[in-house]
């Protein structure tokens, strides 16, 4: 197998591509959780909101990846460094599915258990963080693991604004019409989705509750 | 306590029991306070008119059924005495203050909630479950965990079932721990919002049953929202009959049947026969 060989004889180089690829995915799932699954709560408890932000989020999720990084290449600081950039544009698409699987976790809480809490007396934040999110987790976390395979696979193509990654190999590859070196970066990358898959979906069932 | 002036009847009277400082006088005066009152009550929501013009005191001790086709405004007038929903207009009072003023978390946790789809946290054991109030009250954990064995016992379920879930309970049971849950902080006030519709009438009439004989031990004001006539009549010591966001009349059980109120009268003939034997509360 020539591309094993290959992968083997760069294995430096792989482990370096695949750790920056595994930064900016890490970072930009971390930024889309932190805006994600307030607005997705927020949105959730005032109906008023959810149409105008998932509408919004479902606009972004819409723009071609290689037109956004094109499009965020200007704006200062940002256009910096091309890391930064990736992460803003992963960040972007990972928060659509995180913001609606927030909504609908939220939302699918029985309201009678919701009823009931607020009238033992259960202040609000009590209610969120001992009840409602509790019971949300599973669904909320379907929507992470969504959103970090969706940002594995779009990561490969910020190499084309030079911030790196596994899409290095991919577009080197497609450059030299050498199909090892696509796949040096290819095959990383599906590991990669495959184990986050795996295991936020383990934890998933873990927290799913009975 | 010595609220009365001096001189009245009451205070020469001999007490029940020697000793203790309840004299007949607070008795009386307690009773006379009702422990839920409403004034003129009146509620909204965008232009439907859900109660209007409601005044009803609950007295100590007493469990009040409010009675009523759905829609009536029973559950909303429930709703307003935990503050779950506030009044358009008027007053709700509880325990002679003004339930608007003040903590409304202190509020609910001094009064018992218990609804039909029982609401019981699935993520939580039984014992989670009943123990939480008394928990985030700060009880010691120990004191929680007897509480929890001393209510298990009250509702008649089993002590090990204190480390089961929901999903592993019966429906029968579920209502149980509702209601225990409802007791866990030992309040004066239980609002119950058709607890046992959604059982199946032998489990129902079990857990009537139980109710009327634990209503005898613990005294709680009860306000009992139902629809079906016969259970008002089993278990109310007044039936509050509502139509159309209104009250039509408050009666005893016994007067019920004899009223010859309109909507009271079309209530005994839809249910038939039968309905004396539950008027007299029969626990057997």
């Amino acid at each position: 197998m020539n591309v094993f060989r290959f992968i083997w004889q760069n294995h430096g180089q792989v482990l370096e591509l695949t750790l920056e690829h595994l930064r900016l995915v890490g970072f930009s799932t971390l930024f889309a959780m932190l805006i994600g699954i307030p607005l997705g709560i927020v949105i959730a408890h005032r109906p008023r909101f959810n149409k105008p932000v998932l509408a919004s989020a479902n606009i972004i999720q819409t723009i071609p990846s290689l037109a956004l990084f094109g499009f965020l290449l200007p704006v200062p600081w940002l256009g910096e460094r091309a890391d930064r950039l990736a992460i803003l544009a992963l960040t972007l698409y990972a928060l659509l599915p995180i913001l609606r699987s927030t909504f609908t976790g939220i939302r699918g809480v029985d309201p009678s258990v919701v009823e009931a809490g607020r009238g033992m007396g259960l202040t609000e934040s009590q209610l969120l963080f001992q009840v409602e999110l509790p019971l949300a987790m599973s669904v909320i976390l379907s929507g992470v693991r969504v959103a970090i395979v969706i940002s594995v696979g779009l990561a490969t193509i910020a190499a084309a604004i030079g911030a790196g990654g596994l899409g290095e190999f991919i577009f080197r590859g497609l450059a030299m019409v050498d199909d090892r070196v696509i796949l040096a970066g290819a095959i990383p990358a599906a590991i990669l989705a495959l184990a986050a898959d795996f295991g936020v979906g383990w934890l998933e069932r873990r927290l799913q509750p009975r | 306590m010595q609220i009365r002036g001096e001189g009245t009847d009451e205070e020469s009277r001999p007490t029940f029991a020697e000793g203790t400082p309840v004299s007949l006088a607070d008795m009386q005066l307690a009773a006379t306070i009702p422990v839920i009152e409403f004034r003129d009550v009146s509620y909204r929501v965008a232009d439907t008119q859900i109660l209007s013009g409601f005044n009803l005191q609950v007295q100590s001790g007493e469990t009040l059924v409010l009675l009523g086709r759905s829609g009536s405004g029973k559950t909303t007038s429930l709703k307003l005495v935990n503050r779950l929903l506030s009044p358009t207009s008027g007053d709700v009072r509880v325990k002679g203050a003004s339930n608007g003023e003040g903590d409304v978390i202190r509020l609910r946790r001094s009064i018992g909630y218990v609804i039909q789809d029982v609401g019981l946290f699935p993520h939580f054991t039984v014992e989670r479950n009943i123990g939480l109030v008394p928990k985030i009250e700060g009880w010691p954990a120990e004191r929680v965990r007897a509480r929890v064995q001393e209510l298990l016992q009250t509702v008649g379920l089993a002590a090990d079932s204190a480390t089961r879930y929901p999903h592993q309970l019966s429906g029968g049971q579920r209502q149980r721990v509702g209601v225990a849950r409802a007791l866990a902080a030992d309040p004066e006030i239980l609002l119950m919002d058709e607890p046992f519709g959604a059982l199946d009438p032998l489990t129902r009439d079990e857990l009537q049953r139980e109710f009327l004989l634990l209503q005898r031990r613990l005294h709680k004001t009860v306000v009992f929202v139902t629809h079906d006539l016969r259970e008002a009549l089993r278990l109310g010591s007044r039936v509050a009959l509502m139509e159309a966001g209104q009250l039509v009349t408050v009666l005893t059980p016994a007067e019920f049947l004899r009223s010859t109120d309109s909507l009271a009268s079309a209530y005994v003939r839809a249910f038939g026969e039968g309905l004396e034997s539950a008027a007299n509360r029969g626990t057997s």
